[in-house]
């Protein structure tokens, strides 16, 4: 939202530029933070080569878990960023229809029985099916949204009432456990490479997005739609179309999500997966400096939003914050930073400055 | 009402036309609900002939009720609140503790409650109003601040064994004439608690002051369009911060409430109570877009919610997962409801006018 304030004077010193900046809040953030962590204990940023219990050589430390824990946040913000700046209003289901994804990969790993000793169909088959599945909710969302013009906020309460209790359906409420050690690749390690298989994930799926934005016109046609639906529509475009292409995308990003999640625990808690993940999702967005009233999107800002929720979550746990109290020292972050970006205090403080400024020339 | 609220509406012509669509959407839930418990009763029979069913929803859902008349009043100023369901968790949570650990009174404990969710209203309605936040934002991170809080305060389940406490809680304001026999040959007069006498007072008070009221017209203006309502001389920023103010208030009153009717404290209390509110608050006609809501049918929109849960329970599907299934099924039918009746009465004003 910082770019697109009318600038009142061109001082265009380079300190006010850079504030500008729609990364310039979520970096600052993350640096803060970083720095804050350096000085309660230097050793955090220490990077070392263990053994996990399967005997791989493997990268741990305060870095390495931010990057890994914070892939799927990210690649959420990802679908979230989008789906914020086409329809105005955030999908509340992720969580849910992450749940749903998981449980559906699980179902297709394996069949009807709980504890498979092999594997009843190829990893990317079940994966694709999840994926399926996962869009296939995404664009009844968007169908509701679109279509039936429904705030986005309430059309996707329906999935989240209804997501996890759909997941625990599928798979008759019972826990299925994959002992395959191929399937936990996804969210651990392969064998022979340190770094965790989340972050190449993650990695991909931000080159992937990239591409997309740079070759297509989906940044410009979401924005078109976001900032003025009618308008767009005369213009000739359809934002029924790209509204549920928001959603659907979003599906995508659940469906990857989920096998990430699965993966990592090779089994599934329906009530207990991927919760409240989609408040960090949005505030993602929000850090990011995105208007959630849709529009404009800076997907680096996003990004970076959701590494430095992450990054909160992990130094809050490092400090043996109990996981339970967590939410009380994130909130009161949150409103820091949400009411230093907010557009009138911004306005105030700059005033304040170049008031200051005038004075010391005078 | 709604009928001689309607015709006077038409007497009005178009400056009521906001007012009509709500008694419009009222009118479908009440007639929903209505339709729903008759069907239960004549189908299920089983609980639902007894009147004590139909005045134990009321037991059930007063807080919810409560909840989610402010959570209307922000709807309709087109706002959210999503940190209802912790402040009363962290209210429940707050005068356990005080009654049981610290021996406090239990008027004491009611200020408690009214002073938290005074606080959460004061400070997210500044935030939001005057900073000019989203809503969501700021009180998604007041859901989180008060779970957060909950936890920290005290994270260990227990009863409350406070005397004046528990006379309060089995306080039973009896309903006459609405007795059942019981097994043993004995008139059992039906009941309610007291918690359900309160909500009727929130609903009733809330009720009038959005009807009749300056104050309470306010809030339609300001949600049906800010800038029409700054132009016409409404303190819009005050409004606002007057709904939060008032969600917060009622947010502490339900928690007493809600806290009233269980008797003990958990930091798993009242989970997902800000999703029900918004599911009711939708049911019972409020249009998140602002503008459209009506308590009365708000508080129709908790008793059908609740209904819903009863039937299916009721009717042999026990899995806890046919709860949520339905839940959804039925706020995804009413939504569709409502957008395909809003948009036949836009194009049929859109015809009027042109």
């Amino acid at each position: 939202m910082g770019t697109n304030t009318v600038k009142k004077s061109n001082e265009g010193s380079l300190l006010m530029r850079i504030t500008r900046n729609q990364l310039f809040i979520p970096l600052a953030a993350l640096v803060l933070l970083l720095l804050f962590n350096l000085i309660l204990d230097p050793s955090s940023f220490r990077i070392t080569m263990d053994h996990n219990s399967a005997g791989n050589p493997v990268l741990s430390g305060f870095l390495i878990n931010i990057l890994d824990n914070g892939s799927e946040l990210a690649i959420l913000a990802i679908g979230m960023t989008l789906v914020t700046a086409a329809s105005g209003g955030q999908d509340i289901s992720v969580g849910a229809a992450i749940a749903i994804s998981g449980s559906v990969l699980l179902r297709v790993l394996c069949g009807s029985n709980t504890r498979p000793d092999t594997l009843q169909a190829p990893i990317i088959v079940a994966f694709l099916v999840a994926c399926v599945v996962a869009m296939l909710f995404g664009a009844f969302n968007g169908v509701l949204v679109a279509v039936f013009k429904i705030q986005p906020m309430v059309a996707t309460l329906i999935l989240y009432t209804a997501g996890r209790s759909i997941a625990s359906w599928v798979n008759n409420n019972e826990l299925p456990i994959i002992g395959e050690p191929s399937f936990g690749y996804f969210g651990n390690f392969i064998p022979g490479i340190p770094i965790p298989t989340p972050v190449f994930i993650a990695i991909a799926c931000m080159i992937l997005i990239w591409l997309v934005l740079k070759f297509t016109n989906l940044r410009l046609y979401t924005q078109s739609v976001g900032i003025n639906e009618n308008s767009s529509r005369l213009n000739g475009l359809n934002p029924t179309f790209i509204k549920i292409l928001a959603f659907v995308i979003l599906g995508l990003c659940v469906g990857v999500t989920g096998l990430i999640k699965v993966s990592r625990l090779s089994t599934i808690n329906y009530g207990v997966i991927a919760k409240d993940i989609e408040m960090d999702a949005i505030l993602a967005v929000a850090l990011g400096g995105n208007a959630l009233s849709g529009g404009k999107f800076n997907m680096a800002a996003s990004v970076v939003g959701a590494y430095v929720i992450q990054c909160l979550t992990t130094t809050l746990y490092k400090f043996n914050v109990r996981s339970d109290a967590l939410p009380a020292y994130k909130a009161v972050v949150v409103i820091l930073l949400v009411v230093l970006s907010a557009p009138i205090v911004r306005e105030k403080l700059s005033a304040l400055t170049s008031k200051a400024g005038r004075k010391e020339a005078a | 009402m709604s009928k001689s609220s309607e015709a006077s509406a038409k007497q009005a012509g178009r400056k009521k036309i906001s007012l009509n669509d709500t008694n419009l959407l009222m009118l479908i839930t009440i007639v929903v609900f209505v339709v729903m418990y008759l069907g239960a009763m004549l189908i299920l029979k089983s609980g639902f002939l007894k009147p004590q069913a139909f005045f134990n929803l009321f037991n059930d859902n007063a807080s919810l009720i409560i909840l989610s008349c402010g959570m209307s009043l922000v709807m309709i100023t087109g706002g959210i609140d999503i940190s209802v369901g912790g402040v009363t968790t962290l209210v429940c949570m707050c005068c356990a503790v005080y009654l049981d650990r610290q021996g406090g009174n239990v008027a004491m404990s009611a200020l408690i409650a009214l002073g938290i969710g005074l606080a959460f209203g004061l400070v997210q309605g500044f935030l939001v109003a005057y900073l000019e936040i989203q809503p969501f934002i700021v009180t998604l991170a007041g859901m989180f601040f008060a779970k957060g809080m909950t936890t920290i305060v005290n994270s260990e389940p227990f009863n409350v064994a406070h005397e004046g406490f528990v006379a309060l809680k089995n306080t039973r304001v009896s309903v006459p004439g609405m007795g059942t026999v019981n097994k043993l040959g004995e008139y059992v007069n039906a009941y309610v608690e007291i918690g359900v006498l309160v909500a009727l007072v929130v609903v009733v008070v809330m009720f009038c002051m959005l009807r009749w009221t300056k104050f309470g017209r306010n809030f339609y203006a300001v949600g049906g369009n800010n800038q029409s309502a700054l132009m016409l001389g409404i303190n819009v920023k005050r409004t606002k911060f007057m709904s939060h103010l008032l969600c917060g208030l009622l947010a502490g009153v339900g928690g007493f409430v809600y806290f009233l009717h269980v008797g003990s404290c958990a930091p798993s209390h009242a989970a997902g109570a800000e999703m029900n509110a918004i599911a009711s608050s939708i049911i019972g006609g409020t249009l998140l877009t602002g503008g459209v809501g009506n308590i009365v049918g708000t508080m129709f929109g908790v008793l059908s919610l609740s209904t819903i849960k009863n039937i299916v329970s009721s009717a042999g599907f026990g899995e806890a997962w046919w709860t949520g299934i339905t839940t959804a099924a039925m706020l995804c039918l009413f939504l569709i409801i409502q957008s395909v009746v809003m948009g036949i009465r836009k194009k049929r004003q859109l015809g009027v006018k042109g």
